[in-house]
């Protein structure tokens, strides 16, 4: 039970798809203009990211080596096209405000990334949980991101107005430059959270050390 | 005329493919430690972007269109570019090895850079006849040159600055990144679209 806990923590944290790895920047920065908008497209990627992670891992052994890639792709393609699909349907307003960044999931590094770096090497029940876990990271840090900007450059989150009409919306934050700004300062926020722990961790390594010798 | 003049300055400057529009951004943020390895990059990126889009222009119009498999066209236009991200590898290895070297993981990675694939689309969406595409491609590359090169050259700089520690690296770059961006907004009042 630990170890699924600890699978699927490890893409929500330790290794962060967006933050740590620094992979799938352009639909976070492009998509976290609204909290809506952000959820959407978590979702598409974390059901693409899960399905194409499970598909290939069962058939991994039967794939060719030098083959892999472009089978991956067709696999990965064929999720997409579904998500679209689907979308198109059932959710045309969010489709069309996701426009390109629907088909672009094809090339999401992500996806590409957990495919060739885990899904071909693990078992499927391990690639299930490893794509769950990095869609669920991708989720959480589009989500924190659109939040911050919806609520700074609009005053508003999830569409709701949040302060008085005294405040004015610093609109920068919504614009192109506030996605870069808002990352950025992300980046370095979880930067100085793990190297804080590291601090703490090797202290206490210290501390312990010394009291075996008394 | 005026309409092509539109779409080259609005695809170089006023929508950059980067900066404004938010696409291959991974390999911004890889390929930019050096000015060299930049303009290389830029380079292959403006070579693929163009036949990339040409092709899958033309596939989309006289094949995919009168056979009704419009919903095929993510898939084909992927294996278009990855066919030509390696046409494209082949020769320069032969011709620029020292550059192929410089190059290392992100001239395949092209296969996955959205900005290809991203435009090949978008040519699509905004319904250009074949010389709009063919102007629309290479002004977008053009200005992914200009937005990585300039990038590039700051970064070699920023090496010198005194970047608090949990800035170092990709976080910092994000940052510059994003002033640059608020800079590359200014050009927004240029055309009025």
């Amino acid at each position: 039970m630990s170890n699924i806990l600890k699978k699927i923590l490890n893409g929500i944290w330790t290794s962060n798809p967006v933050l740590i790895l620094l992979l799938g920047f352009c639909p976070t920065l492009a998509v976290s203009t609204t909290l809506n908008n952000a959820i959407g497209m978590a979702f598409a990627a974390t059901f693409v990211l899960v399905s194409s992670n499970i598909v290939i891992s069962t058939i991994r052994n039967f794939v060719p080596n030098k083959m892999r890639i472009p089978v991956f792709i067709i696999v990965i393609a064929t999720f997409v096209i579904l998500v679209d699909l689907v979308m198109y349907g059932y959710f045309p307003k969010l489709h069309k405000s996701l426009g390109v960044f629907i088909p672009l999931i094809v090339v999401n590094c992500i996806v590409f990334g957990r495919a060739e770096a885990y899904a071909s090497k693990n078992k499927v029940f391990d690639s299930f949980l490893d794509g769950l876990g990095m869609g669920l990271g991708f989720l959480l840090i589009i989500s924190v991101l659109a939040a911050i900007r919806e609520i700074i450059g609009n005053g508003t989150l999830w569409g709701i107005k949040l302060f008085g009409d005294s405040y004015t919306p610093a609109i920068v934050a919504i614009l192109p430059p506030g996605a870069f700004l808002t990352v950025g300062l992300m980046i370095g926020g979880m930067n100085f959270i793990n190297i804080k722990n590291n601090e703490k961790a090797r202290i206490k390594q210290k501390l312990e050390k010394e009291k075996v010798k008394i | 005329m005026l309409k092509l003049l539109i779409i080259t300055i609005d695809s170089m400057l006023i929508s950059n493919i980067i900066l404004i529009k938010f696409l291959g951004i991974c390999a911004y943020i890889g390929v930019s430690k050096k000015q060299e390895t930049a303009a290389g990059m830029g380079f292959a990126v403006i070579f693929v972007m163009v036949m990339a889009t040409i092709i899958s222009y033309l596939l989309k119009i006289y094949i995919l269109n009168p056979l009704k498999l419009e919903y095929l066209q993510t898939i084909v236009f992927i294996f278009v570019i990855a066919a030509l991200v390696q046409i494209v590898e082949i020769t320069m290895k032969k011709i620029a090895p020292a550059l192929f070297d410089a190059l290392g993981i992100y001239l395949p990675l092209i296969t996955t850079n959205c900005t290809i694939l991203g435009v090949a689309l978008l040519n699509i969406q905004k319904n250009y006849n074949f010389i709009e595409t063919l102007i629309f491609s290479l002004s977008t590359g053009i200005g992914y040159f200009i937005a990585i090169y300039l990038f590039a050259g700051i970064r070699e700089k920023l090496d010198w600055a005194d970047v608090p520690q949990p800035f170092k690296g990709s976080a910092i770059g994000i940052i510059t990144a994003g002033l640059m961006s608020l800079a590359f907004f200014g050009f927004s009042g240029l055309v009025k679209m």
